[in-house]
């Protein structure tokens, strides 16, 4: 509705223009792929962020893990030499075990003396941004690349293309498997009752015999493999050579897809993708008419509030009761 | 080494030091008013980038600065109620609303300048205005000082009276005493009779006031133009200034003057081919040892304190 306004106001043929913007996304083979590309890093940091706002954590390092990672990840997709398989795994493998150590360092500050999960794992974000952006500028930079870009990935690192004629990568059933394997967790297992719990009250589910410190530093755990990983995969399934100079923002899509989802790691699929439909669209919008794709940013932002303003009906059906109220 | 301190120890550093630290503690008083009502506003950095831009615009059409800092001002003002009408009223959570704050501060005023100059980049093509710097007269004579204190653009001494003004207004006035009630108690608060929704309004509104006029500096004097992204982080290092300060005025103010030095020392320092990239983390992991710190001893403490009321008990 929104992009509908925006749309008609800027443009000078908004039928044509809105017509783009839903359509063209779905419309060729290679436009939809792109869909699904985008949603990938997407539903990995979904993921991740869905698990920790579960548990009433409210960490964004997810933003600085998945760069941070991406660059493990293109140190050993560029110096190692391995096998086919192997080579792609132990990147990722790498990326997702850094992502999760670098994760656990907020948790155990918070689950043991309780500093504010929000404003440590801001601060690792520029800390991570500032040495990863180190690192490709002292160890990995390729000098004969004209950009600011690291050495070209060997051969043999790069995730394989599921679709030809697109760029979707095998990464996509690593996130589906992922997040079947999280909703298993966190609907079937002990310990994610124990997380959902520990999500609802912490105080209660100490009581009730819950180590919440545990959990919480689990939770911080897994929550940061998923977003290394997620940032590996992106890295090695996209491009052939590490080119992020600013913080790829997918940290913080990821709670956008988290809030979408409603923290429900199966609807992070759907979440991912709408969300990669939508920016898709503005995306080919801006290249085929004449309004430009940071359009996408409000409606995003109107998104964000009028979803997550789970009172917004609420509230005017309290008003109208107290008005009633008032009358009787 | 040596050359390490031929680069800090000149006045040039010093006057460097308070302009790179304007932004930051306008951004800190910000989140210092909002952080003591019990809110994290971590939408600053959008509400600086938003009124950076509202600056420029505005200022480009009236033709006249003045205008163009009221409405800065006033942009960021009218963000932050946004926000809070949202979050207050309407119970989003703060964060995901101060996320969509950034997002829609990032793309959208990319979006504007487009639609108003063509330009994705930048508004060199719209003709703002910049606010004057001000020599003080007397102290612009005296040595060394002078060159350090005098000749700094007007929002930077704006800044630093309004250091004194947050402080008078949190210790010294009733709304400041509501204001702190709120934030550390608000059952409390509000059994006394506070509103709590009113005064977090009043702090959020007051604290997109402040973040709004470091965005006017931002694109009004520190440079003359609104570029893309321009804030560059400065509201979450604002974030941690508060942080690090421990939500003292004081303390804020002083850690906002370390980053800023922080700042200044990694352009001054690009010079000596230390990374640049490194020293940049540099408040981030001070901010961040800080906090352990200060966490650490204060769940010693209330563990002292259970210890010493369990003996009571048992006595």
């Amino acid at each position: 509705m929104v992009a509908f306004l925006i749309i008609s106001i800027v443009s000078s043929q908004p039928w044509q223009t809105i017509k783009i913007f839903l359509l063209e996304p779905v419309s060729t083979k290679a436009h939809f792929g792109n869909v699904v590309e985008m949603a990938i890093p997407l539903m990995f940091t979904g993921l991740a962020l869905s698990l920790l706002f579960k548990a009433n954590l409210f960490n964004l390092g997810a933003e600085g893990i998945f760069y941070f990672s991406g660059v493990v990840a293109a140190s050993i997709a560029i110096h190692a030499h391995l096998g086919e398989w192997l080579h792609p795994a132990a990147a990722v493998a790498a990326g997702g075990l850094v992502g999760a150590a670098l994760s656990a360092i907020p948790g155990i500050l918070k689950a043991k003396w309780n500093a504010n999960e929000l404003v440590t794992s801001l601060m690792f974000n520029s800390i991570l941004f500032g040495v990863g952006l180190y690192l490709l500028n002292y160890k990995l930079r390729d000098a004969k690349a004209f950009a600011n870009v690291s050495y070209k990935f060997e051969p043999t690192a790069l995730l394989d293309k599921l679709v030809p004629g697109t760029r979707i990568h095998s990464g996509l059933l690593i996130a589906l498997l992922c997040i079947v394997a999280f909703h298993f967790f966190v609907y079937k297992t002990k310990w994610g009752y124990e997380l959902r719990m520990t999500g609802i009250n912490r105080e209660f589910a100490e009581y009730s015999g819950i180590r919440t410190a545990r959990v919480i530093i689990l939770v911080h755990l897994l929550a940061g493999l998923i977003a290394g990983m997620g940032g590996s995969i992106e890295v090695l399934g996209m491009y052939n050579r590490f080119q992020w100079t600013a913080l790829p923002g997918y940290g913080f899509d990821g709670a956008l897809v988290a809030m979408l989802a409603k923290n429900k790691p199966l609807a992070v699929v759907g979440a991912a993708l709408f969300l990669a439909y939508i920016r898709v669209g503005a995306d080919l919008m801006a290249r085929m008419s004449d309004v430009p794709s940071e359009m996408i940013a409000i409606i995003q932002a109107v998104i964000i509030l009028l979803i997550s303003a789970e009172q917004f009906l609420k509230f005017w059906k309290n008003r109208m009761l107290l008005k009633e109220a008032a009358k009787s | 080494m040596s050359s390490f301190f031929d680069v800090i120890l000149t006045t040039d550093f010093a006057f460097s030091v308070l302009r790179v630290m304007t932004p930051i503690l306008f951004a800190a008083m910000g989140a210092l008013i909002s952080n003591r009502a019990g809110i994290v506003n971590i939408g600053l950095e959008g509400i600086m980038l938003v009124s950076a831009l509202t600056g420029v615009v505005v200022s480009a059409y009236t033709h006249s600065a003045w205008i163009g800092l009221l409405a800065a001002a006033a942009g960021g003002t009218l963000i932050a109620g946004i926000l809070a009408l949202f979050t207050l009223q309407f119970k989003t959570h703060i964060i995901l609303g101060g996320i969509a704050v950034n997002g829609f501060a990032s793309g959208g005023t990319v979006f504007i300048l487009y639609l108003l100059s063509g330009d994705k980049g930048s508004s060199t093509s719209l003709q703002s205005k910049v606010l004057p710097s001000v020599d003080i007269p007397l102290v612009q004579d005296i040595p060394v000082l002078g060159p350090i204190l005098s000749g700094h653009h007007i929002l930077t001494y704006t800044a630093i009276v309004a250091v004194f003004i947050v402080y008078y207004l949190l210790n010294r006035t009733p709304l400041g005493l509501r204001i702190r009630s709120v934030g550390e108690n608000p059952q409390a608060a509000q059994s006394v009779g506070v509103s709590v929704v009113r005064t977090q309004y009043i702090a959020l509104l007051l604290s997109g006031l402040f973040a709004g006029l470091g965005g006017a500096y931002m694109s009004m004097g520190y440079v003359s133009m609104f570029t893309r992204d321009m804030i560059a982080g400065r509201g979450w290092i604002a974030l941690a200034a508060e942080a690090m300060g421990r939500s003292t005025t004081l303390g804020t103010s002083l850690t906002s003057m370390l980053f800023g030095a922080a700042d200044a020392l990694s352009n001054a320092l690009q010079v000596l081919k230390i990374p640049a990239e490194l020293i940049g983390t540099v408040p981030y992991v001070a901010t961040l040892i800080g906090l352990i710190v200060y966490a650490v001893s204060e769940t010693r403490r209330k563990k002292g304190n259970k210890m010493k009321t369990g003996q009571a008990v048992k006595k």
